[in-house]
This record gives C-alpha cells, sequence and structure tokens, in this order.
C-alpha cells in the first residue's frame, strides 16, 4: 500500500472579510507516494506547491477529496488523530524555524524524539549527532536558536525535523541557503531516510539537488483551476 | 482512549444576555485546549461554568472520574466539587492574588494545598514544597518569604507551583500570561509547556493573545458573542481561518 495517497483534491479560500472572494487555488489533484519514494513538487512560484504540502500536514484544510497518510484521512481526520499522525508518522521540515523562546537548541531537536517516548539520554544523544553533522557549534547547542543566524536556524530546523525517524515527510526547500557542505549533509540525509523506507515530498528549487534524491516529479500547476 | 471531560450543550444567561450558548466539545487526557475570542465573547463565562464557579443554566460537564465513571460535575453536590478542584482540578487565574493567600508565605502557599489533600507530616510537606518552587524556578531561599514581597511573574510561578504540586488531571488557566512583561511570559509559556507534558496534563487556556495558544494548545476554540464559531487543530485555524471572525482576529494581529 502506499504511504500517501491523494485523491481528486481541491482547495479554495474564502476572505469572508475581503467582499467574501472565493479563491479557487486547486482542483482535482491526485498524487501517490510509496515508500522509499522521493517526489518533487515543481511549478512556477503560486501554483500550489506549499498549499498542498499544508494540506498534507492538516495545516490548511481540504475542500473536498482525501489524503490518505498510512491510512488516516487527513482531511477527515480528527484534530488529536491528526496531532498523533503527526508525532509519530509524518515529519515535517519547513522553510522557517518556530520554538518556544528560550529553550536550548539540543532540547529543541531532541524533543521530536521525546515526544514519541524515546529516553532522554538517547534522544539528546541523537541530537547531538545530527547537531554535528550539520555543523552547528556545539557552544551554540546549550543556547536558544531565536537569536541564531537564518542559516543556523535552518539547520537546527532539519536536524529536529529528522530526529525521529517518521516513515512519511514533507521537505519544504531544505537545501535553500545552504553551503555545499551542509548542502550534502542535507541530501545523505534524504537518501538515508529513502534507504529505510520513508515515503517524502519535497519542493526543491535547487534543480541538481532535486535530481539527486527525487524519483519522479509532479507538476502541480496542472491542478490549477483555470479562470473561467 | 476515552474523554477525561465531556461538555455538552453548555448554556449561561445574565438575564437576557448571552454569556455562553449550545457548547459542545470532548477533551481527551494530554490535550491542551485553547479559547480564544475578545473580550465579552463568553470564554471566560464558559471557563467559570466548566470549573464550577458559575451553575450553566444547562447542559452538562461531564468528568471522567479515576475509578472510570463519566458524572455530571454540574449536578453533584458542593462538597464532593469542592473536593475534585482540590484533588484532580487546578484553576490558574490571571491575577495570581485571586488564586494565592497573600499572607502566607509561599512555601506555605503550596504546602496549604497538600494539607487540603490530607498530607500532615511537616517534614514532608516542606521539602515537598522547596521542591515545587524549584520547578517554577523560585529560589529556596524565598520560602517563607510572602508573595507580596514577589514580583508578578514570580507570583504566577508560585500560583502555578500551589495549583500542581496536587497532581491535577485536568487544569484551567484564564490569561495565565496576561498583564506579564513578554520576557517573562516567554519564560511561563516554556515553563507549562514542560509541566503539562512531563505530568501529562489536559488544559483548558482562555487567552485572547494568540501567539500563546500556538505554542501551548493543540486544539483552538474560537468563540464570539457566546458561541463557538470555529474549533480545528490549532495550527490549521490560526493558518487557513473558515469563519469571518476567526479571519478577522488573526489579520489583527500585529507583526514584530
Amino acid at each position: 500500500m502506499a504511504m500517501i495517497e491523494i485523491n481528486n483534491l481541491s482547495k479554495t479560500f474564502t476572505l469572508h472579510n475581503q467582499g467574501s472572494a472565493v479563491i479557487p487555488v486547486m482542483e482535482g489533484a491526485n498524487l501517490t507516494v510509496a515508500r522509499g519514494e522521493c517526489v518533487a513538487l515543481t511549478g512556477a512560484s503560486g501554483a500550489g506547491k506549499s498549499t498542498l504540502m499544508r494540506m498534507i500536514y492538516g495545516n490548511y484544510l481540504a475542500a473536498g477529496g482525501s489524503i490518505l497518510v498510512d491510512g488516516l484521512d487527513v482531511a477527515q481526520a480528527e484534530p488529536r488523530e491528526i496531532l498523533t499522525l503527526r508525532r509519530e508518522v509524518l515529519g515535517y521540515v519547513s522553510q522557517f524555524l518556530r520554538v518556544v523562546p528560550r529553550v536550548p537548541t539540543l532540547e529543541v531537536v531532541a524533543e521530536p524524539l521525546l515526544s514519541v517516548g524515546v529516553e532522554k539520554e538517547t534522544a539528546l544523544a541523537r541530537a547531538r549527532v545530527l547537531l554535528t553533522q550539520l555543523r552547528i557549534p556545539e557552544r551554540l547547542w546549550g543556547l536558544s536558536p531565536t537569536s541564531f543566524s537564518g542559516g543556523e536556524q535552518q539547520r537546527v530546523n532539519i536536524a529536529r525535523g529528522f530526529a525521529h525517524t517518521y516513515p512519511a515527510m514533507l521537505l519544504d526547500e531544505p537545501t535553500a541557503s545552504l553551503d555545499a557542505a551542509n548542502r550534502a549533509t542535507v541530501l545523505g540525509l534524504i537518501e538515508d531516510a529513502k534507504a529505510r523506507g520513508a515515503a517524502i515530498i519535497g519542493i526543491f528549487h535547487d534543480e541538481a539537488a532535486r535530481d539527486q534524491v527525487c524519483d519522479r516529479e509532479i507538476d502541480v500547476s496542472v491542478y490549477t483551476p483555470r479562470a473561467q | 482512549m476515552t474523554p477525561l471531560l465531556k461538555v455538552e450543550n453548555i448554556s449561561k444567561f445574565y438575564g437576557n444576555r448571552i454569556g455562553c450558548q449550545d457548547v459542545n466539545f470532548d477533551l481527551f487526557p494530554g490535550e491542551v485546549m485553547g479559547i480564544v475570542g475578545e473580550s465579552g465573547s463568553g470564554k471566560s463565562t464558559l471557563l467559570n461554568c466548566l470549573a464550577g464557579f458559575l451553575t450553566p443554566e444547562t447542559g452538562e460537564v461531564l468528568f471522567e472520574m479515576r475509578d472510570g465513571d463519566m458524572r455530571d460535575t454540574v449536578t453533584m453536590s458542593e462538597p464532593e466539587r469542592r473536593m475534585l478542584s482540590r484533588t484532580d482540578w487546578a484553576f490558574v487565574h490571571q491575577h495570581a492574588r485571586d488564586g494565592l493567600r497573600m499572607n502566607v508565605s509561599a512555601g506555605g502557599n503550596v504546602g496549604e494545598r497538600l494539607m487540603a489533600v490530607g498530607a500532615r507530616h511537616y517534614g514532608n510537606i516542606r521539602a515537598e514544597a522547596v521542591d515545587w518552587l524549584g520547578r517554577v524556578e523560585i529560589n529556596e531561599t524565598r520560602v517563607d518569604d510572602r508573595p507580596t514581597q514577589f514580583s508578578g511573574g514570580m507570583q504566577q510561578r508560585l500560583q502555578i507551583a500551589r495549583n500542581l504540586v496536587t497532581g491535577p488531571r485536568l487544569v484551567f488557566m484564564d490569561e495565565p500570561t496576561g498583564g506579564l512583561d513578554v520576557s517573562v511570559q516567554a519564560r511561563l509559556l516554556d515553563l507549562l509547556r514542560g509541566l503539562v507534558r512531563e505530568m501529562g496534563l489536559s488544559a483548558i487556556i482562555v487567552t485572547h493573545d494568540l501567539a500563546v495558544v500556538r505554542l501551548l494548545a493543540d486544539r483552538l476554540m474560537v468563540m464570539k458573542d457566546g458561541h463557538v464559531v470555529e474549533t480545528g487543530l490549532t495550527d490549521q485555524v490560526l493558518d487557513d481561518p473558515q469563519h469571518a471572525y476567526t479571519q478577522l482576529l488573526v489579520s489583527s494581529v500585529l507583526q514584530v
């Protein structure tokens, strides 16, 4: 069975406070991702790549259709079912780090493991490995990442996203604004995740990175509704 | 899994005015639910109905007792409800002085709750109180000081210690970070989040601060004029609001 299976998915935004404008942004989207497969979403800016990712994560509500992730229909599921899915099955590396101020970097990275019940020492050890791999200097580990540079925050975000071995992952521009060495590390993490059977959907503007790790491309602009 | 709290058709009126009307939801163990809405939207009225401070005109508030029974806390006897509020519930008020005894020492404020549930050994009570003051980052040297000698943020942390020392299963919070400096708020949020996870607490947090619910709450309920207008996963409601009022609320937040 496919890990992620999307059928006839549609999305509209209704802007109640701006003349109740109804903006259809997606129609009839279909996508299947098997275990161990990485699929790239392509299409111009505004085509709906991020919107599709956010719907799969349950962050945006679908207007119609189904989004099966490990058998759970995210388009219909209860909030707590989606929270369990996010904790155990579906990881998401967004472009921006969003954390509680004051929490040290090491704990930010270990948190996804702690929340699935991994022992604290094991979780912290894994966090140390990832932070080392992603070249975050050890002297920063005890500090909150909120004060880090943009590039450092992005690497902390990636470390956090790869701490737990999720069976499914969504990656939004994971290699953007990384130097060559860190970019290679991230591509290595993605290849490792594929090798252990993770189903991955990614947005990569970095074409060389896309060619290296993705098995297929889906152009989401074919699902953009045409103006009548 | 069965819900810890089942709220069914709760309505509260003040004369002809609606406090809150036809509110329904389930809260599961370990879940944190935020209630947002502007002043006068009925969110505090609802919280007070749930916590037993106000009696709703209609509806049931079913709470799972330790023996697994679901009991309606609206109709249970006053002594029973008072016992529940000492053993299984906690209420964190916006103003710490409403939840603290201001003329009793910090240690006494925490110890008193333990004595209310039957602790009698002075040494154990004091040790536990000191342990909890440490957990909320109040130095042991302040254990004999009164809350009046504490800053606002410290008073709020003391109130949290007093409330959580008895190991409740459900915590009600009314604007827990209201009126505090943002730096103090962040510290309190971090503390609350840690405690909620370590103790597996369920919580209902009323606030008008959307940043607070984004960090603390799993689920969100949006109220307007006494009615629930939208519910859902917190980040979904904030990032893809469906109701006109929620859209207005989210777009009205000033960016820093």
